[in-house]
């Protein structure tokens, strides 16, 4: 998929943001035309998607809340934020 | 009765008004005049009651919807209360001020519509002249402000052919999505079907030109694709599920489980400045009719297919087979099928002539 390193940092498209869906007690994604859910796994990571934060920040900041192996949550992460730039919901600000 | 979930998704259409005339026109062949559409505080109260169901996208449509100067306060107050905003438009009515103002207002995406790349032929099936320059000028302002945009293109007879051209034009005015949609034929669709299906051969061109694009454009452009399904052997999900996802809100007030569905016979149409949108989601006679599966008569009864299906479209069965409750005559199980295949257009064919949309 596209590009993303842990030195990217990613911010959300124009017209795409992760919202709380109080009626079904979900997250999800908004996007154009479509949205679609976030599962928890994905919503940890989007919600410290700022615009500032590197995807290695974003990685060190999961691995501690977590507590679970650095590179096991950077697989996660790294795959999950390629995929969501490939479907034009995450740009690099970078 | 099956249990309704929370629909998703609201069509929000404001007007039948249009500068336009296009002969596929998804309005119901019956117009609502000015005098009849609801008022802005109406719609402030729908958008508020959307959002409270569950709704998470709204779709401000037409007509044109820009015909309605309330359009920047009714996206405001819907960005307010958490919903999507999309707006469905032409582009001819859009100036510089007008989009300033619905991008000020939270406008999330805009989707415009094109009748063709050739601007001759695009005038032709609009019936109005200089509608291209302006779609074209709509376009850059919508680029240079950076909302994201989708270009829409419906697909038909006169066009299939320049479907290569349709996609670089969007690529070449920044769209970041496209809809290359086959004409649906309900309607003003149905009943200029004669001018505008496609030949089976026509409809394979386009899908190789859809398939090159994308590979073409990668992820940088998003291709949607909607087939016409006299061709297809399994009908469409209606509506992913009648009642089920989505509803549609007519401009004089009438709540539908799509935008069709006015054609249903023997039936009170619910209405949104007598009943809340709750009461008309989860129980009204309307919603209720093809929810689920219970309704279904065989050969959907005993399918495999039947929660895929959903036995198709139920205002296509209404139109072709005159009953709403038999199953798609597009199936190949169906026992109607034959009304399809005799509309199939063969190769050479002459050119109907079209009936034109009026003005409400």
């Amino acid at each position: 998929m596209t590009g993303m390193s842990e030195q990217t940092v990613p911010a959300f498209a124009r017209g795409t943001r992760l919202q709380h869906d109080r009626v079904r007690d979900q997250w999800i994604i908004q996007a154009p035309e479509r949205a679609f859910l976030a599962d928890p796994v994905a919503a940890e990571i989007l919600r410290r998607v700022d615009g500032h934060t590197s995807l290695g920040g974003i990685i060190d900041a999961l691995a501690e809340a977590f507590r679970a192996p650095r590179e096991v949550i950077a697989r996660d992460v790294l795959a999950m934020a390629g995929d969501l730039a490939g479907r034009q919901v995450l740009v690099s600000v970078t | 009765m099956t249990a309704a979930s929370p629909p998703m998704s609201l069509l929000a259409e404001l007007t039948h008004r249009c500068p336009l005339r296009c002969p596929y026109c998804s309005n119901p062949l019956a117009l609502e005049p000015k005098a009849r559409e609801l008022s802005t505080a109406e719609w402030c109260d729908v958008l508020g009651q959307a959002a409270a169901l569950g709704v998470l996208q709204v779709h401000f449509s037409g007509g044109e919807p820009m015909a309605r100067r309330d359009l920047p306060e009714l996206v405001r107050h819907a960005s307010a209360a958490g919903l999507y905003t999309n707006l469905i438009t032409s582009g001819v009515l859009m100036t510089p001020e007008s989009l300033t103002a619905l991008s000020d207002a939270g406008l999330d995406h805009v989707q415009l519509s094109f009748q063709d790349s050739d601007a001759d032929t695009a005038e032709v099936i609009g019936g109005m002249k200089g509608a291209q320059l302006r779609k074209l000028e709509a376009a850059r302002l919508i680029a240079e402000d950076g909302m994201p945009m989708t270009f829409n293109f419906v697909i038909h007879r006169l066009n299939a052919e320049r479907v290569p051209a349709m996609l670089d034009l969007a690529d070449a005015c920044g769209a970041r999505r496209v809809e290359i949609a086959h004409t649906q034929y309900y309607g003003w669709g149905l009943r200029n079907r004669a001018a505008l299906l496609p030949t089976r051969s026509q409809l394979e061109a386009t899908e190789r030109a859809v398939a090159a694009a994308r590979e073409r454009f990668g992820s940088r452009i998003a291709i949607d694709f909607v087939t016409p399904d006299y061709y297809a052997d399994e009908p469409k999900p209606c509506m992913g599920g009648w009642g089920e996802r989505f509803l549609n809100i007519t401009p004089a007030g009438r709540v539908l489980p799509c935008h069709a569905a006015e054609t249903i016979p023997g039936v009170t149409f619910p209405d949104i400045r007598t009943s809340s949108l709750k009461e008309i989601w989860e129980e009204s006679e309307l919603f209720g009719m093809f929810r689920g599966t219970d309704w279904m008569p065989e050969p959907c009864r005993s399918c495999d297919r039947r929660e895929a299906d959903r036995g198709g479209c139920r205002c296509q069965a209404l139109a072709l087979t005159g009953r709403a409750d038999t199953t798609d005559p597009v199936c190949r199980r169906s026992a109607h099928r034959g009304l399809i295949d005799a509309q199939l257009p063969s190769g050479d064919h002459e050119a109907a002539p079209f009936i034109y949309r009026p003005a409400p």
